[in-house]
């Protein structure tokens, strides 16, 4: 399998709230907000599928992306520079190429 | 003549309020019993024995932040290593210190007079064990996890540490497989120092990102 996204390329996390039980490791703060890229962090068995004892569980591209702070919290009280990274799987993102 | 329970005259020689209550924080729920269970079984069908176990849960809590100041250290000191270290945390350290196999991969930053790092995981309480030991209490706590992500300069604040106005701060959320290691900036005064004595002035929290490493007096 190979990465859909490459390191810089501006990325929209996707704004889902699945019904539980799931076990979903993309923070609820970050759901539909838009960063970049700023690694790619190799290949990972799908928590989702492996919290249900799924232990032949897809593989698949984890991500590390970079949010400005700015753009994650309204009224953000900081350096208007501060940024947070999250790491997240591929099949919660979705291009944003108008964002770059 | 009964004694009078509010007749309390007689002199008092210890304080009956120098240590908290004992209590149980994780009641024996049904996760608990479940996991108890699973033990059991597993022991009983001779996968494990009991010696096994405590071994593990021994040589678990016997790891320190010793491993983590050395590593610190040594890219400190040694512009090749601290390369190797940026790149690829695990394996720099895998090749570099007598250590077990490490159990996750491990994003190596570096603070710098323009980027400050602080580590957090908000879904749970992901730590890199193998380099720094157990997690204080206070990086499991639901006010560290959900605060730092949104107001981390009041809560670095908070733990003592003044965060420049113009240095980004960088918090990075450990919500999958990544663990996180900082290297703190090393500070002024420190020319010359050998290796052991810089891993000395490392502390655990200057590696998590909530302190700085001070100046020496």
């Amino acid at each position: 399998m190979s990465a859909r996204f490459s390191v810089g390329e501006p990325v929209t996390v996707r704004a889902a709230f699945p019904t539980p039980p799931c076990h979903i490791r993309t923070p609820f703060y970050i759901r539909g907000k838009t960063g970049k890229v700023e690694r790619i962090c190799g290949e990972f068995r799908n928590p989702e599928q492996l919290a249900f004892g799924n232990y032949a569980a897809d593989v698949i591209p984890l991500y590390r992306v970079r949010f400005d702070q700015a753009r994650v919290w309204p009224g953000y009280d900081g350096n208007p520079k501060d940024t947070i990274e999250v790491e997240i799987f591929e099949h919660w993102l979705e291009p944003a190429p108008g964002d770059r | 003549m009964p004694h009078d329970p509010h007749e309390h005259d007689h002199a008092h020689d210890h304080d009956h309020d120098d240590h908290a209550p004992v209590t149980e924080a994780e009641p024996n729920g049904p996760y608990q019993h479940l996991a108890n269970a699973t033990r059991e079984l597993l022991i009983e069908k001779g996968y494990f024995g009991p010696d096994d176990i405590r071994r593990m849960i021994e040589r678990i809590d016997e790891r320190s932040p010793a491993l983590g100041a050395k590593i610190v250290a040594r890219a400190w000191t040694d512009p090749e290593f601290r390369a190797r270290l940026l790149a690829s945390g695990r394996q720099a350290i895998e090749d570099t210190f007598d250590t077990d196999v490490i159990a996750a991969d491990l994003v190596v930053v570096e603070n710098t007079d323009a980027i400050h790092n602080v580590v957090v995981c908000t879904l749970c309480s992901c730590y890199p064990v193998f380099v720094l030991g157990r997690p204080p209490d206070w990086y499991k706590s639901y006010a560290y996890r959900s605060r730092v992500v949104r107001e981390p300069r009041a809560v670095l604040r908070e733990f003592g540490t003044q965060i420049a106005d113009d240095r980004e701060i960088r918090v990075h959320d450990s919500t999958a497989d990544m663990r996180y290691l900082v290297v703190p900036k090393r500070p002024e005064g420190t020319d010359g120092w050998d290796e052991e004595a810089l891993a000395g002035i490392v502390t655990r929290d200057t590696m998590v990102g909530v302190a700085e490493v001070p100046t020496p007096a």
